[in-house]
């Protein structure tokens, strides 16, 4: 109660009411901004976006916790940081939203499923130590699909999340929570994990940004993992240099990551987002278009895009992804194989949720498993399982592997022609909910054109570039050469620039 | 059972866990002993989100031993995921190499009643440790201690060239030497630090035809003596069962038993549940290992002598027999420490048998090896040159050896102290000779006489002479002076 | 059509992945794992049989950490999620032991 009145005493004033609709509109770059000169307190923009989280949340679903209490302690502390004069950092006072599936110790990590529900993880994810280097005050941990498994956050073993441009819509997913976080302005910026489209796939439905890094750009340590070498994490934003100045921060080199690749030099991505794009070779992809099923309104959208394109001067050239039909398939199998092994550990054992009456140890794992998992990680799990099963390892994982190589390949071989692809992020815009959710087959054929980047382990980048009819955000997706996410973050910033989808809010939010 | 000829076939699996610092995917001290869950992170104990990072110490000593082992060490290796569900594996499955071992194809000699046997190394491949199950006194529920979950583990595959109970033992004894050699483990068998697992069958003759009982495997062998037991106890029921029931290889199954030490029997293991399908596939937390061949140049330039060639070495140089020189080189530190107290110019016979004698004695009493007893090389050759050189007798070294392990002084002083310095000085010794002569007139008359009693007389004499002396006489120099005056 | 997948190898399956399935779940996997099983056998469509698997996304090799031991997190953060715990240990129904 204390809360809310402190919360309201102090958006009160009049002068205030000015500031919240400047905060509204303000992107995460001018927010750092306007906080580091002194014309905002962390205070005040922490007090906003809780005060929005308060106003939308109810029906939007987006976040399992809200961290009130620690974010305003935060907030006071880098107040008081720049009062004594000091930088707390690039990030300084900009709250964040972070998917329940990175590791917090302030607060439980849920993987919005039953079997981690009062989960306290003992250390902090790699990404989360960086934010709050950085000066970033985690506002909370919004919803996903169950172990990040899912592309519409339907299969959240804690609720749904509904799309703030269509309630009766789903957000997309995996990281549906902290896609409308954005979309719905209860926070500036946020971070999803990317498994086969989980980041890209939200920023269409919500009509924001979202950036799936290189595999190996932003360290996975404290990454709840589901496939385990496709997963990465990235940063959700209303524009371009919102994206950019959230991966300064999350991206480079951690020991304790295997697979984090060490770089000779820190990129600073915010830098080189002014170059123009004149004389950049965008490549369109044949089998994208080819396949059935696209909604006539994105492929009219993406072909409007693409001259944008051409008047900043980039060249349009036509490649050939040969193995695309394949993807899906491929993905189904890698993704699920290292899924069953990877959610082993899950078992009532040391940690989680445990049956309350097992019969014995065995049923310890069976039941808790049973009880603890929803229908779409079992699935996922029992596939996984069987297809790395004495018979069928071959014929199912091995093949897998080799088509993984055929579509990496079909990679290299179109970024010698060209320097940014082209695609659409979906097929369709934000479907409704239930519409999918007994065809898991059909859900996920959603991810048909994001998966493909997960398996080569390049960067991909989502932007909204129109609205359908009904008034639905329509996704562009920008595919780069490994380590290059430089730029598509220019590409789309030159977009952005002379487009103004980005900065469209949904009604319901204002 | 004895009209039955038949030949035995035995494999092992070795699993040594390695002397490093740290775990092998985290930094959570490698350390047996230490209270429950303290030695634990969140990398161990499979906390959601954490990754491993290899240790590099253990990756080389795996290749320090697959080395030594005469293996083929394979240039391109990864890690793979073994999965099953067990309390004490937090993820349910284990880091392990399947496919991709970091190396194979060696050999081991042994030699087995002075016959060389060379024993092939399928394979030699890195895995995690698993954390440990207390059962004892609690009824219906285990306790689970995380302490050695992630502790790196060496395993180590012999192809199924063992012909005997014996040379299996004798195979065990080579490779703890050798590891212990190496420095990559202490191979302490109490602590659990070398496990034994034998694949045991046998191929019999009868009438012209040959019949190969089913394979059985024992698990867990915490001893040579239990590895070299249960053989000879498989061995034997596996006779006997086939002679019941005829069942072969062919057409009966691999099973796994259990060892019970005090009952001296074999117990047959309930199968885990679908324990054979254990989905292995490449780890994609973990990044594949190239193996350059400067790196593997840089780690056998630092091979110590093995324990094979330092063993014929010790015999051949020093005249150890077979026996004593086995024990003296299966541990490097105490084989090392022989070495350097004899650079000191000390007399290696007498040194050899202070090792044999004393000194292997102290160390068996207390369960540790001679380096171990902590005593220095200088004090250890002083106490045989004292030895060499007359200064004492080797009763009285014995005495001084004893007082050594609990004093930091040297034996001289010790020596001293006790009064055990030999007197050989003859004008002191010819006092108490002509003492003795005096008082046992009787005695004089036999030892001048020769026949039945004057040998025996002789060593009276002598033995009151070294008993006025307190021990201290020379008992050489008592002789000649005892010689000389009885007139022999 | 066939199913890809039994109803018996589906119970296997989820013996395996320790999940205890109602009849109704194995019935309803059984026909969700066929379709996609079905599906995925598109990929035999591909000749691979000269083309190597990438299990890695990224192509690192030798990442290793220096043997250095650092303090556990202390037994009490080890166990602070544990659902059962005697002690310093998790405790867990009696596990067979022979």
């Amino acid at each position: 109660m204390d809360r809310f009145l402190k919360c309201r005493e102090c958006l009160q004033t009049k002068k205030m009411k000015n500031v919240i609709e400047d905060i509204l509109k303000m992107t995460a770059t001018e927010l750092v901004k306007d906080i580091k000169t002194g014309k905002l307190t962390a205070r005040q923009v922490v007090e906003f976006y809780l005060r929005q989280i308060e106003r939308c949340d109810r029906e939007m679903g987006a976040f399992i916790s809200i961290l009130d209490d620690h974010a305003r302690t935060d907030a006071d502390k880098i107040d008081s940081r720049i009062a004594a004069g000091e930088n707390p950092g690039p990030l300084s006072g900009l709250p964040i939203a972070i998917k329940d599936n990175m590791c917090t110790d302030f607060a439980p990590t849920t993987c919005a499923s039953k079997i981690l529900i009062d989960y306290r993880p003992p250390y902090n994810a790699h990404v989360v130590e960086q934010l709050q280097k950085a000066g970033a005050i985690v506002i909370g941990k919004t919803n996903l699909d169950e172990f990040a498994m899912g592309s519409s956050t339907e299969n959240s073993g804690i609720k749904i999340t509904r799309n703030p441009w269509a309630p009766d819509r789903v957000p997309g997913g995996s990281s549906g929570g902290s896609g409308v976080a954005v979309a719905a302005r209860m926070a500036p910026v946020s971070l999803g994990s990317d498994t086969g489209g989980s980041i890209r796939l939200p920023a269409a439905f919500c009509g924001i940004c979202g950036l799936k890094p290189t595999y190996g750009r932003v360290s996975r340590y404290g990454l709840v993992a589901y496939g385990s070498s496709l997963d990465q994490i990235g940063p959700f934003g209303c524009d371009a240099r919102d994206i950019a100045l959230v991966l300064n921060t999350i991206a480079g080199y951690d020991h304790r990551d295997s697979t984090s690749v060490p770089l000779e030099h820190a990129a600073d991505f915010t830098a080189a987002m002014e170059k123009p794009i004149a004389g950049l070779k965008i490549g369109i992809v044949k089998e994208y278009h080819a396949q059935g099923g696209i909604d006539p309104e994105i492929t009219q959208a993406i072909e409007q895009a693409i001259k944008v394109f051409e008047q900043s001067g980039a060249k349009i050239i036509d490649v050939d992804l040969p193995h695309t039909d394949y993807a899906v398939a491929c993905y189904y199998l890698v993704a699920t194989a290292e899924a069953s092994s990877n959610l082993a550990r899950y078992d009532g054992v040391h940690y989680g949720y445990r049956t309350p009456n097992p019969t014995d140890y065995i049923d310890v794992y069976s039941s808790s498993r049973a009880e603890g998992f929803g229908d779409e990680v079992k699935r996922r799990i029992m596939l996984g399982t069987y297809v790395l099963s004495a018979g069928y390892y071959d014929a199912y994982y091995l093949k897998a592997l080799k088509v993984r190589t055929l579509i990496k390949q079909d990679f290299d071989k179109v970024f010698e022609k060209v320097d940014v692809i082209c695609a659409p992020v979906a097929p369709t815009p934000a479907f409704k909910i239930g519409e999918k959710v007994n065809d898991p087959l059909t859900m996920y054929l959603s991810d048909i054109f994001t998966i493909s980047a997960n398996l080569a382990g390049i960067p991909a980048l989502a932007i909204p570039c129109g609205f359908t009819n009904n008034n639905l955000p329509i996704g562009l997706q920008l595919l780069g050469k490994h380590f290059d996410e430089e730029t598509l973050l220019r590409t789309a910033w030159d977009y952005q620039k002379k487009t103004d989808f980005h900065r469209q809010i949904p009604e319901m939010v204002k | 059972m004895s009209d039955i000829a038949y030949k035995v076939i035995i494999g092992l699996e070795i699993h040594i866990q390695l002397a490093t610092e740290s775990k092998m995917f985290c930094s959570c001290p490698n350390h047996f002993g230490d209270p429950p869950n303290s030695n634990v992170c969140p990398v161990c104990m499979g906390s959601p989100g954490v990754l491993p990072v290899m240790n590099k110490k253990a990756y080389e000593y795996a290749v320090r031993t697959a080395l030594a082992l005469n293996c083929q060490i394979a240039k391109f290796t990864k890690w793979d995921r073994k999965s099953y569900y067990y309390p004490d594996l937090p993820k349910n499955y284990q880091i392990s190499q399947y496919d991709l071992p970091l190396s194979y194809d060696g050999l081991l000699e042994i030699s087995v009643n002075g016959e060389h046997k060379q024993i092939r190394i399928r394979r030699v491949h890195l895995e995690e440790d698993a954390g440990k199950l207390l059962h004892e006194g609690n009824v219906g529920f285990s306790q689970v201690d995380l302490n050695r979950t992630g502790a790196p583990l060496m395993e180590i595959v012999t192809e199924p060239d063992l012909s005997s109970a014996e040379e299996a033992r004798v195979f065990g004894a080579e490779l703890r030497a050798l590891v212990r050699t190496l420095g990559v483990s202490e191979a302490n068998m109490q602590e659990g630090h070398m496990r034994l697992e034998p694949n045991i069958n046998l191929a019999i003759q009868k009438d012209g035809k040959e019949y190969r009982t089913p394979i059985t495997e024992v698990k867990n062998l915490g001893s040579l003596r239990a590895l070299e037991r249960a053989i000879s106890y498989e061995i034997n029921r596996q006779i006997a069962d086939w002679q019941q029931t005829g069942i072969t290889l062919e057409t009966g199954t691999k099973s796994t038993r259990g060892w019970d030490d005090n009952q001296g029997v074999t117990v047959l293991q309930r199968e885990k549940e679908e324990a054979h399908d254990y989905r292995y596939f490449p780890d994609p937390d973990l990044v594949p290992v190239v193996v350059e061949q400067l790196w593997v140049d840089e780690i056998k330039k630092n091979l110590p002598e093995l324990p094979m060639i330092r063993r014929v070495r010790f015999r051949k140089d020093f005249g150890f027999n077979e026996k004593d020189a086995a024990t003296l080189v299966e541990d490097r530190e105490t084989a090392d420490l022989f070495e350097n107290a004899l650079t000191l110019g000390t007399p290696v016979k007498t040194l050899c048998n202070h090792f044999i004698g004393f000194w292997s004695m102290h160390a068996n009493q207390r369960n540790i090896t001679i380096a171990q007893l902590g005593i220095s090389a200088q004090r250890i050759a002083m106490l045989a040159k004292m030895v060499g050189e007359g200064k004492i007798n080797p009763t009285a070294a014995a005495v001084i050896a004893e007082k050594m392990l609990v004093c930091t002084d040297d034996p001289q002083v010790i020596a001293e102290r006790e009064k055990l310095i030999q007197v050989s000085d003859v004008s002191a010794l010819e006092t108490i000779i002509d003492e003795v002569l005096a008082a046992n007139p009787k005695a004089m008359e036999d030892a001048r006489t020769p026949g039945k009693k004057q040998q025996k007389s002789v060593g009276f004499l002598l033995g009151q002479v070294m008993q006025k002396s307190r021990g201290q006489a020379n008992p050489q120099v008592v002789s000649e002076i005892l010689g000389r005056k009885i007139g022999n | 059509m066939t199913d890809a997948i039994t109803e018996q190898e589906v119970r296997h399956v989820a013996k395996l992945s320790r999940l205890k399935l109602t009849d109704e779940q194995v019935r309803q996997f059984t026909r969700q794992m066929s379709d996609i099983l079905a599906y995925v056998k598109k990929l035999n469509e591909l000749d691979t049989a000269n083309v190597k698997p990438t299990a890695h996304a990224a192509p690192l090799r030798n990442v290793f950490r220096e043997d250095k031991a650092a303090a556990g997190m202390g037994v009490e953060k080890v166990l602070q999620n544990a659902p059962d715990r005697d002690g310093p240990f998790f405790k867990v129904p009696r596990v067979l032991a022979d």
